[in-house]
Order: C-alpha cells, then structure tokens, then sequence
C-alpha cells in the first residue's frame, strides 16, 4: 500500500486543532518580515512602483534566480554522493569524513569569500607561488558569478549534507535488500529505492540553499556580483527612502513562493516511509571496490578546499598579527555565539515540530500547506531586511523587549526555523503513520504518542535540525548587530568590526574560534548518531 | 530515553556558554524609558565608528561627565536605517557617524534635533549642517596614497583629472564600493558636473584602474608594490605609519593635490536625536567631542583632523590651512543615489 492511498485514506480526518493552531501562530511570527515589507510598501505605492519599474530589477531577478539555481544544483550534486559515501557504504573512517565534510557550514560566507581572493585573486597565493613564476600576467577574473557561486556552493552543501544523512539514516535497509534479492544493480538501486527515499530531504535542503544563496550578502558583495542583496543593501546606504529596498525585497519573497512550490512538487511525488517495523537498523555498508579511492578523492578535496584551505588562510592571519584581541573580549563573544545559537536552536526545532508533522502528515489540506509556507518568512530576504522589520515591529509593539537578548534570540528563531522545517518533516514522513495510529488506537494521547513513538523514531531528524539551526545561526551577523542588547557581542560581531577595521590579521583569530567551538557540537550530535 | 539524553547534553552545553556569559554581558536593565527626574541619566549612542577607535574617548566622557553611556555599534548606514525604523520611539540618544552622508540623510528624514549655535560656531563653515543638525567632530582628508620607493611627489599629478594619463594603466587602485570614495564622486559631480565626471570614471576604467573592497587594502597593495598610487582617506597611511618600529621607513607616502577634489576634506559627525528625552547631556556628549580633549584624541590616536578647539594635526601631515579646498558646501554631498546610479551606468560599480 502506497502512502499516497494511506493519506487519501486519512483525508477524512482533519488536521488537530491545537496543533494547527499553534503552526499558524509561528508561520505568522516568521512571516512578520514579509508583512513588514507589505505595510513599508502599502505606505508609498508609487515610489514602489517606480522603484519596481526598472529594467534593472529584471536583470537582477534574472542573475538571483540563476545564482540561486546553480547553487542549489551544484550543492546537490555534491551532497548526494557524499551522504551516501559517508552512511552506506565502507569508506574507511567514514565517521570522521562526515564530520569533516559538514564543517564547512559553519564557515560565513564572506570569510570564505576572502580566502577565494587570498588564493585565487589577482594577487592571490596560486598567483604567488604558481602563475607569476610561470609568468602568467593575470589568472582568470573569479570576480562575479563564478567566484560567488563557489563560495555559496561550498558553504551551502551542508545544508543539503546533513538533512539526505539524517534521509538514508532512517532509510528501509529491507526495500534496498529486497531490490537486491530481486537482482537489481547498484545504479538502478540508486535510482528506484534510495533517491526516492531521500529526495524530499535533498529537496527541502536544496530549497534552503538556494534561498540562503538568495539572501547572502558576504559573498557577492565581496566578490561583487550583482544580486537583489547586493543592491538592497547599497540603497538602504544610499538614501532615507526604505521603499525602494522594501520593493526589492518584497520581488525577493514572491521568488522565494516560487521555489517553494517547486520543492512542494517534488515532495508530493510518493511515499518515502519504511514498511517494516518501527525500529531502525543499520543497514549493511556497502563494498565500495574501485570506487573507493575516487570517494576518498571527493571527500579530501572538498575537505581541503572548503576546510582546510580556509583554515590555513585564517592561521597564516592569525600568525602574522602582531596584536591579538583581549582575551576577556573573545571569552565572553564565545560565550555568547554559544548561548545565542544554541538557545536559538532548540527553540527552532521545537517550534518547528508542529507544522513538520502536519506538513508530513496532512499535505493535502490547502491551510498546512499555507502555514507551511509561512514558516519559510524571509529566509529569501537579505538579513538587514528581517532585523529592521524586527526594530519596527520592536519598538512599537514590544517596546519592552526591544534590543535585549530574548529579542535577539527571537530574530534567530525566526531567521532558522526554515532550516529545522525541510529535516524535521521529511524526517516524520519517513515514520509510518500506521505507528502513530496503532499507539493511538491502544489509547495513547496525541501528546504520549508524540514522545515514546515519534520522538525516538525521528532522532536523527531532530539532531540534524539542531545542528543545522545551531551552526548557522553562530554566525548571524546583521540581526545581531540591531538587535540584541547593547553592548553585547559575539564572534560575527567581533569579526565584523575587525574586518571592518581592515585588520585581516585580527580577524583571523575570532574567525578561528567560530570554526573551532562550532566542532565539538557538531561532533557531539554527530557522535550520538547510531 | 535517548531523545532526551541529546537534549540534555544540549542544555548542558548552553548552561556552560551562560557562565561564559555572564562575564562578558552586564546589562542589568535594558529599559528605555526616561529615567525618573533626578537619577543617574543614561545615554544611548549609535555609533557607526568602529568601537576599537572611540570605545576609550567615550569612557572619558563618562568618567568626567558622570553619565553613563551605553553604546551600539555598527554599520553608519544600517544604524541610520534602524533609526529610522524605529522613529521617534528610538531608544537612541546621539547617533556618531563615519560620515556625513549618513548624518546628512537623518537630518533629511527630520530624525535630528537643531543644535545649539555655540556647538555649531565651534567648527569651521562647511563642517556641520546648514540647517545646524549635525556637526562634524574630526576630519578625513581624500588623498593620493603613493609608493616613495618608486615615485617623488614632483611625479604625482597636481589633480586626480591627470590619473587618467596612459602612464598611470594599471597602477593606480580605488574602492568604488566604499562610501568615502562614493562621497568624493558625489563631489565630483557637485563641483565638475555629471559629464565630465563620467568621463573621468569612464577613463580611469579604461586606464585599468584596480579595484578594491576597502581602503586598507589599497594601503597594504601600496606598500606590496602591486600599485604605485591609490585613492584613499589619508589615515589609513598615518595610522599605519604610527604603527611602524620606522615611520619613516614605511614606503607609502601621502599626496594631496591643491584646490582638488582629489583632496576633498570630509567629515565624522554627530547628532542629538530630536526624540531623545535627554536632549541636555546628548548635547554635552557632542560638545565633549568638540572639546581640546577630545580633538587631541582624535589627532593622536586616529590621525583624523582636528576640527576644533584650535588642536592641530599630526606633524607629518600638513595643516588643514595647506590643504585648499574646492568650493563645496559638505551639506551638498548627499545625493549619493544619483552617485551609485553614475557608478553603474559607468560600470565602475
């Protein structure tokens, strides 16, 4: 039986109330920036059609949107192979390459953009040290769509990486032996039984992707490509006017509905849950043979470029600083990218879970699929945007909690709760809802069910949320900057004003903690992985 | 139950980074109400300059003044758009900007409150607001930063019009990006007008003009030989310079072409909020930095230009008198939105 039949079966039921009461109620939080941008552009519809009437937003829609696809496209294409490799088959010390090979995340983008320059610009280190002796006068430009697309790949594949793990992780291991038993070869398994498994996490981690790719400043203004960003954040520097970014902005979000309805698409095509019985088990590995050195070359490239590479850079920085930051300065920044992520992610993930279950379990009604696209607000939206609509929203109808640490931990919320939505709810569609009924059925509440059924089965989902939400919120930087309490800093922040300051040397040492206490969580939740 | 172990060990880890912590956060109150009539009043400045340089003046202030200061910082221009967001509500009490463009802007939106005539009288015309809302605190001369070891001062050009001669291709570097340099095409095309100031963008692009992020880098390509001049704010190099076991040994020197925009004089400054409630001590914090004290600090330790109380600048840099000026009214820089349209039509953006 099909979930499709089993869904159309359930059609009957609606979803429960509270529970849906309570996802519309995030999906309005999260959305608050695209109201924001509704009532900034409600106050002045002609300047917003004037600022809307311009050939040059076309052309930036048509460069976001290509940015946006390639890579999405590119951070897949890297991610599928390297979920599999580092869950299903016997790479050796597979473990640590997936740890290592999800590090990247927690790189910001323009830190990894000005390694790219460091090494591969003008007078970068490849310049340096391989083209000048050869005597070539000028490598080729990264400057624009190239150099942004590789940053944004290699920061973005994790995202993708970490919900297809959590995928194949919860995967039926007896669907695979059974495609075996019938004769199939690997390919065809490839085809018919994993990537149907894991598509909707590959989808939703694409969709976040791109959108983060939409929304990035760091890389292309760095890298200056012309993109909604880049020119959003340029007018708000230009002038008084808040309508013209606002329209900018709000052209943003109708691509991000666009993108959300694509992935929407590839989610509804079939079911994904094990037929078996609720426990999992690890599946065999798979003998690797002669694909065994390739996957091991794939995983030490990406591993030296995204990794090491910008490590490397960061510690020849730091070493060539004379001064250091104050040690008291970076402790309590530490402190408080600790707390703020972390506070941030379990919030995320918790008030995710909601409209993730109705979304696995009720796709078919027209209002979770409203609420669900609520909860993606404007993570397509350049971070300036979301943090101003947050101050105008503050200050006027909280104006008590307006630039203090709750306030802070709210925008992260808000900006992340994407990012536990896509893992969570292809994580709850991989559990049979036959489970859920039967615990039911033998008189079980909705809440007991939810914690001895669901809870335990959706683990490496939940864990993956965290470490998701947690490694990218450490490194907000605009939201933190307007909102949290004055005088209270973290390491973006600290990053920020050194890099501002034109002291790349200083910044190195702020940039190296982030990577560094991003590790343990990482290999904390990566270590209670089964 | 294993769910619940991982999200202990969670908790656990936020419990830890909350000590952290405390050390470092100690906002007891972040209310942002006027305090009552009497007590300790307490001032919320925006300030677009970066802690590093004016964290140590602003605890001075404090110090002498008795009223505490709770400063946010970040970028000049994101803080004047969260000013305006936030309207009269704001808890802000003085915002303190990189530059007068930014200042220019809040006064527009009417965000700033009229100052004082004595505040005003403090600093030279064309150094604050016509319509008296902001004033600046220390000035930023625009410069040719150039390399000594390969060019005398008699090779440079008199004007930033010569930059476009054949013999400068490709040695010559600028930040179109970056809002100093904005300003001073702002300028441009206040004093020479929108052609001609195209045409100049258009041949220093031709001229294979580098580009960069950000000054400091146009400084450190200047020291690294990679160009032999760049378009830069002169303290880039004296703060560098000061740096130096040998100033006099550091390779890059300063050219500041007479009479030229080349040379345009821009400003940092200030301004009281016209919603603060605390309208008497923010106007001592903007007087404070005006003061002897202040403008001492801002020579000494940021290498900026005095602009007040008769302080004069570094030894190595020239007087502000030897730095003639073209006619421009700094209050007339603002139309930088017509600026970044010209840089992009150009295509230097």
């Amino acid at each position: 039986m099909t979930t499709r039949a089993l869904i159309a079966g359930r059609g009957g039921h609606g979803p429960p109330r509270p529970l849906l009461l309570v996802a519309t109620l995030v999906g309005a939080a999260v959305a608050l920036p695209a109201i924001y941008l509704l009532v900034v552009v409600a106050g002045d519809l002609d300047g917003a059609a004037d600022a809307l009437w311009r050939e040059r937003t076309a052309r930036l829609l048509g460069q976001s949107a290509l940015l946006a696809g390639a890579v999405a496209a590119s951070a897949a294409a890297l991610a599928v192979p390297l979920a599999w490799i580092t869950v299903c088959s016997d790479l050796p010390g597979r473990r640590a390459w997936a740890f290592l090979v999800t590090l990247p995340l927690v790189v910001p983008s323009y830190v990894g953009a000005y390694v790219l320059v460091a090494t591969l610009g003008p007078r970068g280190l490849v310049h340096e040290v391989l083209a000048a002796p050869l005597g070539i006068e000028r490598l080729p430009s990264i400057y624009g769509f190239v150099g942004a697309w590789l940053v944004l790949t290699l920061v973005t594949y994790p995202l993708v990486l970490i919900p297809a793990r959590a995928a194949l992780r919860r995967a039926d291991p007896s669907q695979l032996e059974a495609a075996r038993g019938l004769g199939a070869g690997p390919w065809r398994i490839a085809r018919t039984v994993v990537l149907p498994q894991i598509s909707p996490a590959v989808a939703a981690g694409s969709l976040i992707a791109a959108l983060y790719a939409l929304s990035d400043f760091g890389a292309v203004s760095i890298l200056r490509f012309d993109s909604f960003t880049r020119v959003i954040h340029q007018s708000y520097r230009a002038s008084f006017d808040r309508t013209g970014p606002a329209v900018l902005a709000a052209v943003l979000i109708l691509l991000m509905v666009v993108l959300v309805a694509l992935e929407a698409r590839v989610r509804r095509r079939g079911g994904h849950h094990r037929t078996g019985p609720g426990a999992g088990r690890p599946p065999a590995p798979v003998p690797l043979g002669r694909w065994r050195i390739p996957a091991l070359l794939l995983c030490g490239t990406l591993v030296t470029v995204a990794l090491v590479l910008p490590v490397g850079v960061l510690a020849v920085w730091a070493l060539h600083g004379t001064e250091t930051l104050p040690w008291d300065e970076l402790r309590a920044a530490t402190g408080n990218s600790l707390l703020t992520a972390g506070l941030a992610a379990v919030i995320a993930v918790a008030v995710t879970a909601p409209a993730a279950w109705l979304g696995a379990r009720h796709r078919r009604r027209r209002v979770v699929r409203a609420v669900e696209a609520a909860h993606h607000g404007g993570y397509a939206l350049p971070h300036i945007v979301v943090a101003l609509a947050l101050v105008y929203f503050g200050v006027r109808v909280v104006p008590w909690a307006y630039q203090t640490l709750g306030m802070a931990i709210f925008a992260l919320v808000l900006l992340y709760v994407p990012l536990a939505l896509g893992v969570l709810r292809s994580t709850v569609l991989q559990i049979p809802p036959s489970l859920e009924e039967a615990a039911r059925g033998l008189g079980r509440s909705r809440m007991a069910v939810a914690r001895t059924v669901l809870l335990p089965l959706a683990r490496p989902g939940v864990l993956a949320g965290l470490a998701l939400v947690f490694l990218t919120a450490i490194k907000e930087l605009p939201a933190m900057v307007l909102l949290a309490p004055t005088e209270f800093d973290t390491l973006a922040t600290v990053l920020w004003q050194q890099t501002n300051l034109s002291v790349f040397e200083r910044a190195a040492v702020p940039a190296l903690v982030l990577l560094a206490i991003s590790a343990p969580p990482l290999a904390l939740l990566m270590g209670r992985e089964r | 139950m294993r769910s619940l172990r991982s999200s202990l060990v969670v908790c656990s880890l936020l419990v830890s980074s909350l000590g952290l912590a405390a050390c470092g956060s100690d906002d007891e109150d972040s209310s942002t109400t006027p305090s009552a009539s009497g007590g300790d009043v307490e001032l919320t400045v925006y300030s677009g300059r970066d802690e590093e340089l004016v964290a140590p003046l602003l605890d001075r202030f404090e110090q002498r003044e008795g009223i505490k200061l709770k400063v946010r910082y970040g970028d000049s221009a994101e803080l004047a758009a969260t000013i305006r967001e936030e309207g009269d509500r704001s808890p802000a009490d003085v915002y303190f900007g990189q530059d007068a463009g930014a200042l220019g802007a809040l006064a527009k939106g009417g965000a700033l409150a009229e100052l004082p005539a004595e505040t005003l009288d403090r600093v030279g015309p064309g150094r604050r607001s016509t319509d008296g809302r902001w004033v600046g605190t220390s000035g930023r001369v625009r410069v040719m930063a150039y390399d000594k070891r390969e060019l005398k001062p008699s090779d440079l050009p008199d004007s930033v019009f010569g930059l476009t001669d054949p013999k400068w291709k490709g040695k010559v570097a600028w930040a179109p990006t970056n809002a100093s340099f904005q300003a001073f095409v702002t300028a441009m095309r206040k004093i020479h007008g929108e052609d001609r100031t195209a045409e100049w963008l258009e041949a220093m692009k031709d001229n294979d003009t580098e580009a960069y992020d950000k000054n400091g880098l146009i400084r450190d390509a200047v020291a690294a030989g990679e160009v032999q001049i760049g378009l830069i704010n002169h303290y880039y190099v004296s703060q560098k310079r000061a740096e130096e076991k040998d100033p006099e040994a550091y390779p890059v020197a300063l050219h500041f072409p007479r009479g030229d925009v080349g040379s345009l004089i821009n400003v940092a400054g200030g301004g009281v909020l016209a919603s603060s409630d605390h309208q008497d001590e923010a106007r001592r914090l903007i007087d404070f930095l005006l003061e002897r004290e202040a403008q001492e600090y801002f020579r000494s330790e940021t290498a900026e230009y005095p602009l007040a109380a008769g302080v004069e600048p570094l030894d190595s840099l020239p007087k502000l008198a030897d730095v003639p000026q073209p006619d421009l009214d700094l209050s007339d820089i603002d139309d930088l939105e017509g600026t970044l349209k010209l840089l992009e039509r150009t295509g230097v953006l």
